[in-house]
C-alpha cells in the first residue's frame, strides 16, 4: 500500500505485469474512489466552464458527452487536468484528481464568486468510483450489472449516462475500452465483489501507471503541474485558442507560446527509464517526466520534456546512474487497444 | 510470510549470502525483497575483479515500479556474476535463492560472522 494524494492505495494485488496484461487482453478493474466528482449545477454552468478551463465546452453539444481539459492559473500553469461530463444545460459533472481536489474546488468557488455567476459546486465524496477496463470490460459489466445495459450499450466512447443512482462513462485511463462507474459508496464493495465473480481482475496503481504511460496519457504532478504550460506537456490539443473566448491562463499561454517538445522515448538498450533522468539531445538537455518498463513492448518507455527542435526519429542519450544509454524519440503513444502502436 | 532459509546469512538491506566451500560468498536478494519490489524487469551486475567496500552499491535490480541497489554485505572482490539472472530478471521473483547475482571473495572471512542469521533477519524484515 502507498499513500496517493492522501489515500492508501495498493500498488498491486498480485503481479503488476499480469494485471497490466489483463487490461490489455481481457478485463481488469481499478478502485479509483480517490478521484473526486464535483457536480456543477445552475443556469450559468456553461458560461462558468467556458471561462474556467482551457478546452472549450462549446464542443459539448450532445448530452452525455465528455471533454478532457486543463484548468489553468493566470500564468498558464496547470492547476489540474479534469474531465467534464455534460448532462444538461444546468448540470455538468467534473471529475478531478485526488491530491488536487480541495485546491480545485477552492479555486473554482473563488472564480465563481469573482465572476458573480449563478451556479453551485458540490464535491461528491459520497460517491465511489470503479474503472473497469479492457476489451471485455463492457460485457463483464453488463454481466455483473445487467440493469445498466439498456442505458450504457448505446454509449459511444467518451460519453456517459445516468442509470438510477449510477453514473457510467465510457471513459478511462488505460487506452482500452471500458467504463468508469460512479456509484453510492455503500454499494461499492458489493459491486466490486460481483465484478470479481464474473472474472474481472483487480488491478493496482502500478498497472494503472504502466497502462496510462503506454497509452501516452499524462499524469498530473509528474508530467505537468502548476509550473508547466499545457503546451509544454503535449496537451496543446486540449487548449482551444480559436475565437475570442477568454479563459484563465489564455493571455499567458499566448504570450509565452510553446517552449518545449513533449515526446516519447523508447530505450534502445537494457535498463529502465524513470522520472527526472536527464536526456541529452543535440539541442540541449531535457528531462524524463514519466518512465517505466512497458509490459506490452517488453522494453522501457518514457514521456519526456525536451528542448525545442528535437523531433520524432532522433536518437538521444539518457543518463541513468553513471551511464548514458541510447534512446529513440517517438510519438508519445506506445500501445492502445491491446496492441503496440510503434 | 516470506521464505527465509536457515542455512543462509542475511543483511538488514535484504541481501542473502551463502558461504561456499572455497570461502567465497554467493549473494542474491531475499524473497522478502523480491516480494516488496514486485515484477523484476532489469538487473545490472558488477564487474568481475572489482573490489567493493562493505555497504557499497554493487548491483541494481529494477522492478516495474522501482530501482533498488544491492549492497556489498562485506568488503571483497567480485569473482563471478550470474549472467542468467540478468537475462531473465523474473527468475529473481520465481526463485530468489537460486537466482544469485554475484560471488564475492571477502577481504576478511571473519566479517561474515557479524551478519544476520535467519531468525535475526526474520525479525528485521518484519519491522
Amino acid at each position: 500500500m502507498v499513500d496517493f494524494g492522501g489515500w492508501d492505495m495498493p500498488v498491486n494485488y498480485g503481479s503488476q505485469i499480469e494485471e497490466h496484461h489483463a487490461v490489455r487482453d481481457d478485463c481488469g478493474m481499478f478502485d479509483v474512489c480517490h478521484m473526486c466528482p464535483v457536480d456543477l449545477r445552475g443556469d450559468a454552468a456553461r458560461t462558468f466552464l467556458s471561462r474556467l478551463v482551457a478546452n472549450d465546452v462549446a464542443k459539448l453539444k450532445v448530452p452525455g458527452k465528455a471533454l478532457y481539459s486543463c484548468m489553468l492559473n493566470s500564468h498558464g500553469g496547470v492547476i489540474d487536468d479534469l474531465i467534464i461530463y455534460y448532462m444538461n444545460e444546468t448540470f455538468f459533472r467534473i471529475v478531478v484528481n485526488a491530491g488536487t481536489a480541495d485546491k480545485d474546488v477552492a479555486w473554482m468557488r473563488t472564480r465563481l464568486a469573482e465572476w458573480n455567476l449563478a451556479a453551485e459546486l458540490t464535491p461528491r465524496r459520497d460517491l465511489a468510483m470503479i474503472a473497469v477496463q479492457g476489451p471485455n470490460a463492457r460485457a463483464r459489466v453488463w454481466q455483473a450489472l445487467p440493469e445498466t445495459r439498456v442505458a450504457t450499450e448505446p454509449l459511444q466512447p467518451f460519453f456517459a449516462a445516468e442509470c438510477g443512482e449510477y453514473f457510467i462513462g465510457r471513459t478511462g485511463y488505460t487506452g482500452e475500452d471500458g467504463f468508469e462507474i460512479m456509484l453510492p459508496s455503500a454499494e461499492a464493495e458489493t459491486v466490486w465483489n460481483t465484478l470479481v465473480e464474473v472474472g474481472v481482475k483487480p488491478c493496482g496503481l502500478g498497472a494503472r501507471d504502466t497502462l496510462r504511460l503506454e497509452a501516452g496519457m499524462n499524469l498530473y504532478g509528474q508530467d505537468m503541474d502548476e509550473g508547466v504550460s499545457p503546451l509544454d506537456a503535449g496537451l496543446a490539443w486540449t487548449v482551444a485558442l480559436n475565437g475570442e473566448r477568454d479563459f484563465v491562463g489564455r493571455e499567458a499561454l499566448v504570450a509565452k507560446g510553446q517552449q518545449h517538445e513533449f515526446l516519447g522515448l523508447l530505450l534502445l538498450e537494457k535498463g529502465v527509464l524513470r522520472g527526472h533522468q536527464p536526456v541529452h539531445c543535440q539541442q540541449g538537455v531535457g528531462e524524463i517526466t514519466s518512465g517505466s518498463f512497458s509490459p506490452t513492448l517488453q522494453q522501457s518507455i518514457a514521456l519526456a520534456r525536451l528542448p525545442r527542435g528535437v523531433a520524432i526519429g532522433d536518437e538521444v542519450e539518457v543518463e541513468i546512474r553513471d551511464k548514458r544509454l541510447k534512446a529513440k524519440v517517438v510519438k508519445p503513444v506506445f500501445a492502445r487497444h491491446g496492441k503496440a502502436t510503434i | 510470510m516470506s521464505n527465509i532459509p536457515a542455512d543462509l546469512k542475511y543483511t538488514p538491506t535484504h541481501e542473502w549470502l551463502r558461504v561456499e566451500a572455497d570461502g567465497s560468498l554467493t549473494v542474491g536478494i531475499t524473497d522478502h525483497a523480491q516480494e516488496a519490489l514486485g515484477d523484476m524487469v532489469y538487473v545490472e551486475l558488477p564487474t568481475v575483479g572489482k573490489h567493493y567496500a562493505a555497504g557499497k552499491e554493487m548491483a541494481v535490480v529494477e522492478s516495474v515500479k522501482a530501482a533498488s541497489d544491492v549492497y556489498a554485505p562485506v568488503a571483497g572482490t567480485v569473482t563471478a556474476v550470474n549472467q542468467e539472472a540478468a537475462d531473465t530478471p523474473d527468475s529473481l521473483n520465481n526463485e530468489p535463492y537460486a537466482a544469485w547475482l554475484f560471488r564475492l571473495q571477502p577481504d576478511n572471512a571473519a566479517d561474515v560472522a557479524a551478519l544476520l542469521d535467519a531468525d535475526a533477519y526474520a525479525k528485521a524484515a518484519d519491522e
